[in-house]
């Protein structure tokens, strides 16, 4: 893996812009010179940099106390990650795919996201679980899932997913810093990494100091008036590349990224529809029982009257299929977002 | 055996080949015929070859991640096989499972992609053999990356109280991605969890085919005589990067030589001579090994990639009413909003 070579003075300029992988890593690395208590463990997260760059040049910095690569154990390390949080520190555990999530799901759903509750608050697991998730390069079913609804759905752990560079490094200060687990998840195609090349937008200027970015505060990408176009992850840019293509004919998306699930920024998505009057909502988790459903559900509970039209645009409830003609028949893309729109405002 | 360990060398040469066309210059995973991870099991030959040597069709095979030498040993359907790994409608899996992921009923022949979770379906295959009274057997492949896993464990223990008829083949490359043995377990020996179970174990070093023939006979034997389960940890080597575009940063050049130089195909080749094996022999296997292969990856070539719609499909084997193969058509406005 590339190490790449980091120039001092440009990093000083304030509008330099960074990938969302060195922006992720640049929050962890000032939290850790911040706090001897952060540590981070997972599989190949030491020499590697991690698979996805989530920890490219920290080992150089702070050495293999804490940088830890371990087994390939999730149940062991995660579950150890909850223990030493519990004692008071502040681990972060890397589960690299998402969809390994199943080998320590004891762990993360029984553990992590239930002893506060369970312990009547008397107990706090203040630690970040991070994984990669996502399709779109043809891994197939065990390796492509976004898996957002399963972790909003299960209570005790707050879910983020960003989509940007500046978003990236401002919720990670915050993940770091919350006294509950948060699960961090990380769209592969964002990262900005060399074999899985990412679309223009989640690269932009990153302040060098910190910053938090409020849990619970969605983003309006883009303003508009016609549709509000609800999304996260990779698909904010998919919708924004959508927004453009429907302004080229007259047509006026809101672009929403929730950036959080757990919190929901409800009132963002709710104000929004009050002036669109029409909703469509973007996943790439499964269809069923998931976001695209939570957030429809969300905004007809106290916004019905403003509601015109409502579109789902989401993985149909397959399993990630690996041939590419498939791949792109159930992962949505921008022409998908387009169509929805357009059905929303009942165009032919 | 040398048969089996040459055509999964010259198999996967050229899966790298043709695996890297539209990924030059510029490494993009998602570009060219075959998208995705690819990961090549170039200097693991002997394991596959020498435990698949002694089983039928009706004996199941759990593969990791690595599949393509044991697939090749145990018999996978190889034109099939490559029509998969290319995203091909004829393909093992009509294009749905990938490289990682290889189906061959015929065979017997299964895989997963998640680290140690083919372990206890071997397990679940060994006890169907029990419960029928067939003397059938299971092998589930792993790496020693794998070995501190629970589903691994667990399957031993399972295995063992049971009495199945399963052999664990644990196949030590000394690496697991990038981190070495040494950083994940203390026990240099893997055999020596056996113990642990109550069950034999048995570590063949060297990357010597022969032995492994040999330490698998005993374990796959015992198991069709229902005399309950072993555990055989072979001596490999990663010959490549964990995956292909894996750079490889954290391995020094003197432990790649290293492990280009312990070939176990060269070693058995010169076994085979010393056994006055001929030359012509040995290039005759070599070319039929080479025919056979071109012709998969030229037949896989030329099949059609699957429709789109086809995603939908296999979901389930029997689909509950109310569930269709199609996608709702999100685009229809007169259906009155979608669902
Ligand atoms: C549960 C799970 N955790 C992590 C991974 C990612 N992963 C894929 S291969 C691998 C290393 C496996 O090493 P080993 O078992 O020694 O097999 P080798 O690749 O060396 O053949 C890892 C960590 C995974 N696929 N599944």
């Amino acid at each position: 893996m590339a190490q790449q070579e980091r120039d001092p003075a440009e990093e000083r300029q304030t509008d330099r812009s960074l990938t969302m992988s060195r922006a992720m890593v640049e929050a962890i690395a000032h939290e850790m010179r911040e706090d001897d208590e952060v540590f981070y463990m997972g599989e190949d997260v030491a020499d590697y940099g991690g698979i996805f760059d989530s920890t490219e040049g920290l080992l150089e910095e702070f050495g293999r106390d804490r940088i830890m690569d371990v087994p390939i154990s999730e149940t062991a390390y995660i579950g150890a990650a909850v223990g030493a949080a519990q004692a008071g520190m502040r681990p972060i555990a890397e589960l690299m795919f998402v969809d390994f999530f199943g080998v320590g799901m004891d762990q993360i759903y029984n553990q992590m996201a239930k002893n506060t509750y369970m312990s009547g608050g008397s107990v706090s697991v203040p630690m970040v679980l991070t994984a990669a998730v996502g399709g779109t390069y043809n891994d197939a079913a065990q390796h492509s899932q976004a898996l957002y609804g399963t972790f909003a759905h299960l209570p005790g752990m707050k879910v983020v997913v960003p989509s940007t560079a500046y978003d990236a490094k401002g919720l990670m200060h915050n993940a770091i810093r919350d006294d509950d687990p948060v699960v961090y998840l990380f769209h592969k195609r964002l990262m900005g990494i060399g074999w899985l090349p990412a679309p223009d937008g989640p690269k932009t200027p990153v302040p060098e100091d910190d910053y938090t970015i409020p849990f619970g505060s969605a983003d309006v990408k883009r303003e508009g008036t016609d549709v509000t176009v609800v999304t996260l992850g990779l698909h904010v840019h998919r919708a924004l590349e959508a927004a453009d293509d429907l302004a080229d004919d007259g047509i006026d998306a809101e672009v929403i990224d929730l950036r959080t699930l757990v919190p929901l920024d409800t009132e963002t998505v709710r104000d929004s529809v009050a002036k669109t009057g029409r909703l469509v909502v973007v996943d790439e988790d499964y269809r069923s029982f998931g976001v695209t459903g939570e957030i429809v559900a969300r905004v007809a509970e106290d916004g019905l009257a403003d509601l015109e039209a409502v579109e789902r645009v989401a993985v149909p409830d397959v399993p990630l299929p690996y041939a590419r003609p498939m791949e792109n028949e159930v992962i949505p893309d921008a022409e998908d977002i387009t169509d929805a729109v357009r059905a929303a405002r009942g165009d032919e | 055996m040398y048969e089996a360990m040459v055509t999964a060398r010259q198999y996967e040469e050229r899966l790298q080949e043709e695996y890297l066309e539209g990924k030059q210059p510029a490494f993009d995973i998602s570009a060219g015929p075959i998208p995705g991870e690819l990961h090549l099991a170039a200097g693991h030959e002997a394991s596959g070859a020498g435990v698949c040597q002694h089983l039928r069709d009706d004996d199941t095979v759990t593969a990791p991640h690595r599949p393509h030498h044991i697939a090749v040993a145990k018999g996978v359907d190889l034109k099939r096989m490559t029509a998969e790994i290319f995203g091909r409608e004829t393909g093992l899996s009509k294009g749905k499972g990938g490289h990682m992921h290889l189906f061959d009923p015929d065979v017997n022949f299964a895989c997963s992609g998640i680290i140690a979770e083919g372990c206890p379906p071997a397990v679940g295959a060994g006890l169907a053999a029990k419960k029928r009274n067939t003397d059938s057997v299971a092998v589930a492949f792993l790496g020693e990356g794998a070995i501190d896993q629970g589903a691994f464990l667990e399957s031993l223990n399972l295995a063992a109280v049971q009495n199945l008829p399963v052999v664990f083949v644990v196949e030590d490359n000394d690496w697991a991605i990038s981190m070495p043995k040494d950083r994940v377990t203390d026990v240099k020996n893997g055999a020596r969890r056996a113990d642990g179970f109550d069950m034999p174990g048995t570590r063949v070093d060297a990357d010597d085919a022969v032995a492994v023939y040999e330490a698998a006979r005993e374990a796959i034997g015992r198991a069709r005589d229902r005399n309950g389960p072993s555990l055989l940890e072979v001596q490999v080597h990663r010959r490549m990067g964990h995956f292909m575009g894996d750079p490889e940063a954290y391995r020094s050049d003197e432990d790649k030589a290293a492990a280009e130089r312990r070939d176990s195909i060269d070693r058995l080749e010169s076994d085979l001579r010393a056994h006055d094996v001929d030359d012509e022999t040995i290039d005759e296997l070599r070319s039929s090994a080479r025919e056979r292969v071109e012709e998969a990856i030229e037949w896989a070539k030329e099949q059609p990639e699957p429709e789109p719609a086809a995603a939908h499909e296999d979901v389930f084997s029997n689909p509950p009413s109310g569930v269709t193969d199609s996608e709702p058509n999100v685009a229809e406005p007169e259906a009155g909003g979608d669902d």
